[in-house]
Formats: structure tokens, C-alpha cells, sequence
């Protein structure tokens, strides 16, 4: 993710350096030794350089780790645990770095009050770049503790062993100290100065094993908290008032009839307008009782209308990559291919709807919140009640399913209005349809490309232009001397008066349907050729990793090659996201009369660097290729008017476990170069794949996501 | 307000004095305190606020409590015995069949209802049984092993 990505997220100038609080906090814990990072300290450019655009070089520290006086570890982070597994491979990262054993980390996530500054969990950036930080803070705490083992033991440090949480003299095993001893009745604060000296990634013993969840137990027996599940004395509950349609306009309401039902307390305060009660479903009862009229737009926009009220917007956007010269390039083009690649709004359909727990006290404030970035929510809820933002604290209990789409808190804000306005804890849980009508929705989004290829078969021109899906993804790597990529605009929101909603980043935004059109394209070419697709390609890759990648699957999945259609139902798709190299083949069969699509197998081959947990990276491969099978077959936000009139998953169809194939995942062995993004990778490639499968089966293209039967039917008659 | 409504749950007697046309969910979840069942959609889509009555798999937020008055409710609290997991809970362990975990106590209420009545189903029928049951991490592939191993593990026996 870079930064202009960043930027588009929105996100508000991070006011978070309250050095009081931090020291308040510090005091409570006692003793131990702690060890601070700051990302001014290491060459961490993508989240450092947003925040130097945020307002100068943060005070506060990025990595904070303690280590108690009875020998137990703590990280304490600013990401947060929705799925993608950071609970068990950074405290797995930790205990390697550090020389303890595992069992004796803990790990405090995603609270404002008690966690270093985070800019938030998304982009796959938690391994890559909180990683560092964190493999930074165990080295330093390494070094403290070989300094007071050297004293405590009257051993030079060089003799001095550290494992398991002990440190020993290596030539008397006896002559030791456990970590707790070292830190007993101390109350040590380092910062990290200059470069941390790391452990030899050949030593390790630790990561790089595949490891099972550790928040599994919680999670299988209802223990595990979510936002929505925290209660506090004296709560309510809310429902609030939402208007029909995005741009619709309340004219009047009635809230007499819900006033009538005992226990229930109306709250208006601007824009808000919610009704509250000790228990959800009679305040659900009692929204149903309020009566409203609101003016409705007519904007004569839908999801059919949608493409042509896209492109008449015209946004600007940029090159995003560039070489050659594209005349050039027309010249030796003996085949020219232009086509257009469409994909619809897609919805995040987390299964945890947003929710939020506040409680509003005085000029303190503390929210448990579902939410992807508790330092954003912890400012956009300081701003929207009046508190300094060290006043309020954020708390993010487990996340129930994020893609994305918890990097707005709306619902937070909404929970601390509420409170702050009848002086109770107040939660805020959204319904499924409000879920859906605030959701911020991967874009619908326009490919056009432009290609050519010579008579050998080498692609010599590449004219590739984005327009709403953001530039994540688009620039292609293949070898391909006259190419240009323009991104219109660079981020996944577009200008005003273009999206009818909010739009958003969706797991590896843009990157879904960059991936989709090149190598749909790709794809034609080689047919044109005449070449089998695994060879077309190889044959104009020069990036060696990404040619391992694809060698990789091929080589899993038995590939031989073929002319398609081959009748056999295989595709192929090579792609790149959150700097992993990801290649994936999968078998399809497709149902001609009825236009359906059944993935019978995917092999997908990563190279991600140093894998932490391969276990943890093979479910976020499993899980991508099953809910990337959504957006490539069914999901589709369907709305008028602006209206969204899917409410419920009746309409709006998840993958269901009659559709997963097997799914076969090769990560390949590069643990010299550093560890990259997995929780987004592969489900890049889910769009293209299937595309080039329905084609290899049937001869049939398909331009459009998702793939529904009906456009499969209509491409099939065109066969 | 009716008579007072009666039920087991988790094998506990309880007597509420509540409206009885309310969704069993949210008695759970505000009144009981038992917040392992999920809400997810409201309309007997998704599955995660599913609980056993009686041994069978229903969804809480379609059922009113009053359907429950005599009956056992089980829910995914009331799985574990004495510290010990329920087979299907260790098979989901065992297999890493989650990810955010939200779905989780449905997945595996539902798949409790499913080996009660098929203590070996098949590859296809656990597919079948899981089929209105939705994750959105994508886990499916590992709860269908895991259901395989449950299964497996209880060889019938509940």
C-alpha cells in the first residue's frame, strides 16, 4: 500500500502524543523492563512518511513490549484481531526474537489508552511493516536483559546465553537468571538508539512453524468478546432513524407512538435521531413505530445506468507507470486487442455487523468499538462530542470480520452522541440492511486496455487505463517494452457527484479488478497466438520471482499445455499485491444451460518472503480464494435512486460452502528476503481465473464482475 | 404479561417474566447475558445466532421464547462439560476451522444438529447441512474437516 493509498483513506491528522496519560499508564504498570520503538528509529518509510504528512515526526512510540517481573512478555499493538491472525504471529515473532517460549507472551491489541499509535490494521501491512518494529523492541529488550545478566552474574556478555526465558553462562548452565529475576525491582524505560541487532533468520525455531490459532479456545466457546457483546450497568440500547435513500431529505417525523411504549427515550441532537430502551428489540420496535417522510431523490442512477453516469464524470487521475513509447509500440503490433472490463459495487458483508459500546462520563470517555483503526475512531469521536482526544479511550475487543470496511466508525460516533446526550452507556448495533446502506462499497470501476502483440508472440504495447478502482495493482509486470498506465483517480474514491454512496477500500482494493482486466487480457492474447496461457506468459515475464510463482502452480497442478479452449476448464492468473508474488490455476466446470460456475480446485503459489505462521498464511490464502468467488460469480450491490435495495444476504449472495473447491496453497521457501502482506494476495486473482476457466470450458469471454449466470448465458450465445 | 416462561438452558432451569413474542436471540443476549450467540442478519439467513432446543439447530432470531417454555435450550456456552470441550469444539480447534470467529457458535450448534442426525455424514451431506450457514472468512473448507473429524471422534456417540 503506499501513500497516496493511505491518504485516500481518509484518515484525519493524528492528534495522539499525550504524553500524560502514557505516563499515568506506565505507573500502573509497575515494575519491569520496557522497551520502546519509534518508527523515526527504523526505516519504516509508508507508515512514517504518512505521518510526517500528519503533522511532524511523532514523539510517541510505534512498538511497546514489557517484560514483568514474573518473566511474562507483553506486546502491546495498535493493530487488531479480525481474523487475519496477528494474535498468534506477532507474540510467535516476539518469543523468537526475544529467546522466551511462547505460552509466556501476551499480547494487548487495538486499545487507545494502553497501545502505542497505529495508523490502523489494513493493506496487509501488520507482518511487513508493525513486524519490524516489533522484532526491534525483543532485540532491544534482549540487549537490557544481557546487561543486567552480565552484572547479576559477574559473567562477560559474550559468555552469556539467552533461551527460553533464561539467560545463562554457556560454560555453566547453572550460573543463570530467569527474565522475571532480571527484572525484579526494576523499572527500566529504553528507547531503541540506532539499528537493532537481529537474530540470524537461519536460527530460527519459531517462525516459520505452522502454529494453530491462540484465540481458538475463546472463539469455539463463546468467550470471545466482540463490540457488541460488552455490557455495562445501566446500558440501552439503539436504533436510529435512517433515511430511505442516500440523499434523501427528512421532512417530518412523528416519534409519539414509539414515546407511548414504556421504557423508551428519544434522542434528537442534530442529525440523529434514535430511540433507546434497556432491550434491543423493544427499541427495534419502537424505530418501527416512528413515523417519518423524507423528500426522495430522483438521481435516475442504477446498476445498469451506473457505467455510462461513471464515465461521464471523467475523473483525473494519473500515470501510474510508464515506458517505451506506445506508437512505437502500434508499429510493431502485428494484433491489436481493445477492450473494456466492468466490475459492479461490492459490499463487505462482514458477518459482525458495526458496533459500538459507549460510555460518555463527565469529560471521559471510553468506547469498545468494531472497528480497524481505534486511533481514527478515538479522534472522529473526540471531535464529534467535544473531548480532547486523551480523554476518550478506545477499546477493540475481538473484530468480527473487517476487509476493509471497519475503517469507518460511524457507529462509534453514533454510540458516544448517544451517551453523552442521555448520560448512560449506550450500544449502537446496525441491522443488516444498515450494514449494508452505510457500507463504504468497492467501487464499480472501468478497464479499458489497449494491447498488441508481434508476430512471435512477445506483447509490445500495453495501453492501460483505470478509472475508479485506484491504482493499486494496475501497473502490469509483464515484459512489455511500450506501456503505459494512467489510474483516473489514483485512490478508490471518486470525485464528488460520481459514486451515488460511499465507497471504500475492499480486501486489496483496486487490486480485484486491476488483476481482473490484465489478465483477462492476457489471456486473449495468448489465445490469439494460438499459445498455451501458462507458456504466453512465462514467455513474456522476465520478473524471476513471479515466474517461480507461476512455475510453482503449474507444477502443483499438473498443468499441460494447451491451446484454449481446451474444453477442460482451467485458468490461470498471475498477480502482485501488498509486495507478495502470487500466481494461481484453478479446474471450473460450467453449467451451459443454467450459466453456473463450480470451481472444482485452486492451487495457488505465494512467495511472501520469511512466512511467520504457514499455517496462519495458508487460511488467508483458503479465504481468500473462497470470498473472491463471491465478487468474480454473484456479488453485486444492487440499487436505484439511491436507494440500496440489497438488505439482506436473501439478495445479495455469499459464497456458501457448496461452492469451495479444494484449495491446494504452495508457499515457496524465501526466507532471506523480509515477510510481506498475506491476508490479501490471492484474492487478486479469484476474477481471472474464473474468467479464463469459463473460456478454456466453454469459449466464451466474459467482460463483466461478477459473473452471473445471465452474462454467462449471453456470452455463451455469442460462442 | 402472560404466565412466566419456563426452559432449560445450558441445563439450568430458568423462569422469565417476559413478553414471550420476543426472538429467543435477544433474551439470550440482553436478558441471559449470553453473548456467544451472534447476531448477524435477523431474518434466518446467516445462521451465527443458532442454538440447539431440544438437540435441534434452530435460529434464535425467528424464534420466539415462548416456543422454547418446557424445552432444553442449549447454547454455545452450555457445550463445554466441566472444563471439557465437546468434541466438535476441539475438532474446530484442531483444524483451525475459523478465522474472526463470529460465525463460530453457529457453525458448530449447526453441525451438533447435523451429527445428531447423521452421526457419518458424507463429505456432501455435511455440505448440505452446512449450506445456509455463512462465514464470510472463508473457513469453510477447514469446518467441513473439522465436522469430518467430530464426527469421526464421536462415532455416534453424543
Amino acid at each position: 500500500m503506499n501513500t497516496e493509498e493511505y491518504l485516500a483513506l481518509d484518515f484525519k491528522d493524528n492528534m495522539v502524543l499525550h504524553p500524560e496519560s502514557r505516563r499515568e499508564f506506565l505507573k500502573r504498570l509497575g515494575g519491569g523492563i520496557f522497551i520502546f520503538v519509534s518508527l523515526g528509529d527504523l526505516a519504516l518509510a509508508q507508515e512514517a512518511g504518512r505521518q510526517r504528512r500528519g503533522g511532524g515526526t511523532p514523539a510517541d512510540f510505534n512498538a511497546f513490549l514489557r517484560i514483568g517481573e514474573d518473566g511474562r512478555v507483553t506486546c502491546f499493538t495498535g493493530k487488531i484481531e479480525m481474523g487475519q491472525g496477528p494474535i498468534t504471529s506477532l507474540p510467535q515473532m516476539l518469543a523468537e526474537e526475544l529467546e522466551v517460549p511462547l505460552d509466556s507472551v501476551d499480547i494487548v491489541m487495538g486499545d487507545t489508552d494502553r497501545c502505542p499509535w497505529d495508523m490502523g490494521t489494513f493493506g496487509s501491512m501488520t507482518t511487513r511493516s508493525f513486524g519490524p518494529a516489533l522484532l526491534a523492541a525483543a532485540a532491544e529488550a534482549r540487549t537490557v536483559l544481557m546487561e543486567l545478566a552480565a552484572q547479576a552474574l559477574q559473567v562477560p556478555q559474550e559468555w552469556l546465553v539467552a533461551k527460553d526465558g533464561l539467560i545463562f553462562d554457556g560454560r555453566n548452565k547453572d550460573v543463570r537468571r530467569t527474565y522475571g529475576e532480571l527484572a525484579k525491582g526494576k523499572k527500566i524505560e529504553r528507547h531503541l538508539q540506532g539499528k537493532p541487532s537481529l537474530k540470524d533468520v537461519a536460527k530460527y525455531s519459531v517462525v516459520g512453524k505452522p502454529l494453530g490459532r491462540r484465540d481458538g479456545r475463546d472463539k469455539v466457546t463463546g468467550k470471545a468478546q466482540y463490540a457488541g457483546d460488552v455490557r455495562e450497568p445501566g446500558m440501552l440500547y439503539a436504533k436510529l432513524l435512517r433515511p430511505p435513500a442516500h440523499g434523501a431529505k427528512l421532512k417530518n417525523v412523528d416519534t409519539a407512538p414509539a414515546k407511548a411504549i414504556a421504557g423508551v427515550q428519544v434522542v434528537q441532537d442534530g442529525d440523529l435521531m434514535a430511540v433507546l430502551h434497556e432491550l434491543p428489540d423493544v427499541a427495534e420496535l419502537a424505530l418501527a413505530k416512528v413515523k417519518a417522510e423524507f423528500d426522495l431523490p430522483a438521481t435516475g442512477v442504477d446498476d445498469k445506468t451506473i457505467f455510462d453516469h461513471l464515465l461521464k464524470t471523467n475523473p483525473q487521475g494519473r500515470a501510474v507507470a510508464e515506458g517505451g513509447d506506445l506508437a512505437e509500440g502500434r508499429k510493431l503490433a502485428s494484433k491489436t486487442f481493445e477492450q473494456t472490463y466492468l466490475n459492479s459495487y461490492v459490499a463487505h458483508a462482514a458477518m459482525e455487523t458495526h458496533s459500538a459500546l459507549a460510555k460518555v462520563e463527565g469529560d471521559k470517555a471510553t468506547i469498545w468499538a468494531s472497528t480497524q483503526n481505534p486511533f481514527g475512531a478515538q479522534n472522529e469521536i473526540a471531535q464529534a462530542i467535544g473531548l480532547p482526544a486523551q480523554n476518550v479511550r478506545v477499546i477493540t475487543p475481538f473484530v468480527g470480520g473487517g476487509f476493509g470496511g471497519k475503517t469507518r466508525n460511524t457507529q462509534a460516533v453514533e454510540a458516544a452522541r448517544l451517551s453523552k446526550a442521555v448520560g448512560k452507556p449506550v450500544q449502537v448495533v446496525w441491522s443488516r440492511a444498515e450494514e449494508f446502506f452505510y457500507d463504504t462499497f468497492r467501487p464499480a470501476a472501468i478497464v479499458k486496455i489497449s494491447s498488441g502483440i508481434d508476430g512471435g508472440g512477445k506483447v509490445v504495447l500495453w495501453d492501460y487505463d483505470v478509472l475508479y478502482a485506484g491504482e493499486r495493482g494496475a501497473a502490469q509486470f509483464y515484459a512489455i517494452p511500450n506501456h503505459r498506465t494512467t489510474a483516473r483517480p489514483s485512490g478508490w474514491q471518486g470525485p464528488p457527484g460520481s459514486h451515488p454512496f460511499a465507497t471504500g477500500a475492499w480486501r486489496a482494493p483496486g487490486n480485484n479488478t486491476n488483476t481482473f482486466a490484465r489478465e483477462s487480457q492476457i489471456d486473449i492474447m495468448a489465445v490469439a497466438t494460438g499459445m498455451d496461457p501458462v507458456e504466453f506468459r512465462l514467455k513474456n515475464l522476465s520478473d524471476l520471482r513471479m515466474i517461480r510463482v507461476l512455475k510453482a502452480a503449474a507444477e502443483r497442478f499438473g498443468w499441460t499445455p494447451a491451446k484454449p479452449p481446451s474444453k477442460r476448464g482451467y485458468g490461470v492468473a498471475c498477480g502482485m499485491d501488498a509486495g507478495t508474488w502470487v500466481a494461481m490455476i484453478i479446474e471450473a466446470e460450467v453449467d451451459a444451460k443454467k450459466g453456473t460456475v463450480q470451481v472444482k480446485r485452486v492451487v495457488c503459489a505465494q512467495d511472501m518472503g520469511l512466512v511467520v505462521n504457514p499455517e496462519g498464511a495458508k487460511m488467508q490464502v483458503e479465504g481468500c480464494a473462497t470470498m473472491g468467488m463471491g465478487y468474480a460469480l454473484t456479488e453485486e450491490v444492487h440499487f436505484k435512486d439511491g436507494r440500496v435495495l440489497d438488505t439482506n444476504f436473501d439478495t445479495y449472495e455469499l459464497p456458501r460452502f457448496s461452492w469451495v473447491p479444494k484449495i491446494e496453497t504452495v508457499l515457496i521457501d524465501a526466507k532471506d528476503s523480509p515477510s510481506q502482506g498475506g491476508g490479501e494476495p490471492a484474492i487478486i486473482l479469484m476474477g481471472a481465473v474464473i474468467a479464463n476457466a469459463i473460456y478454456d470450458r466453454t469459449g466464451a469471454r466474459l467482460f463483466q464482475l461478477p459473473m452471473t449466470p445471465e452474462r454467462i448465458l449471453a456470452a455463451i450465445q455469442k460462442v | 404479561m402472560a404466565d412466566p416462561i419456563s426452559f432449560k438452558l445450558n441445563d439450568k432451569p430458568v423462569r422469565l417474566n417476559i413478553d414471550g413474542d420476543r426472538a429467543l436471540l435477544w433474551v439470550l443476549r440482553a436478558d441471559m447475558g449470553l453473548t456467544g450467540t451472534k447476531f448477524g442478519c435477523g431474518e434466518g439467513h446467516c445462521g451465527v445466532c443458532t442454538v440447539l432446543v431440544d438437540g435441534v439447530a434452530v435460529r434464535s432470531c425467528l424464534h420466539q421464547v415462548k416456543d422454547v417454555t418446557g424445552k432444553e435450550v442449549v447454547t454455545i456456552e452450555g457445550l463445554e462439560k466441566d472444563g471439557k470441550l465437546h468434541p466438535i469444539q476441539k475438532a474446530f480447534l484442531a483444524n483451525d476451522a475459523l478465522q474472526c470467529g463470529f460465525c463460530t457458535p453457529g457453525m458448530i450448534l449447526t453441525a451438533f444438529g447435523l451429527l445428531r442426525e447423521n452421526p457419518s455424514p458424507t463429505r456432501e451431506q455435511i455440505i448440505r447441512g452446512m449450506e445456509q450457514s455463512l462465514c464470510r472468512c472463508g473457513a469453510h473448507t477447514r469446518i467441513i474437516d473439522a465436522i469430518q473429524t467430530a464426527a469421526a471422534e464421536m462415532k455416534g456417540v453424543r
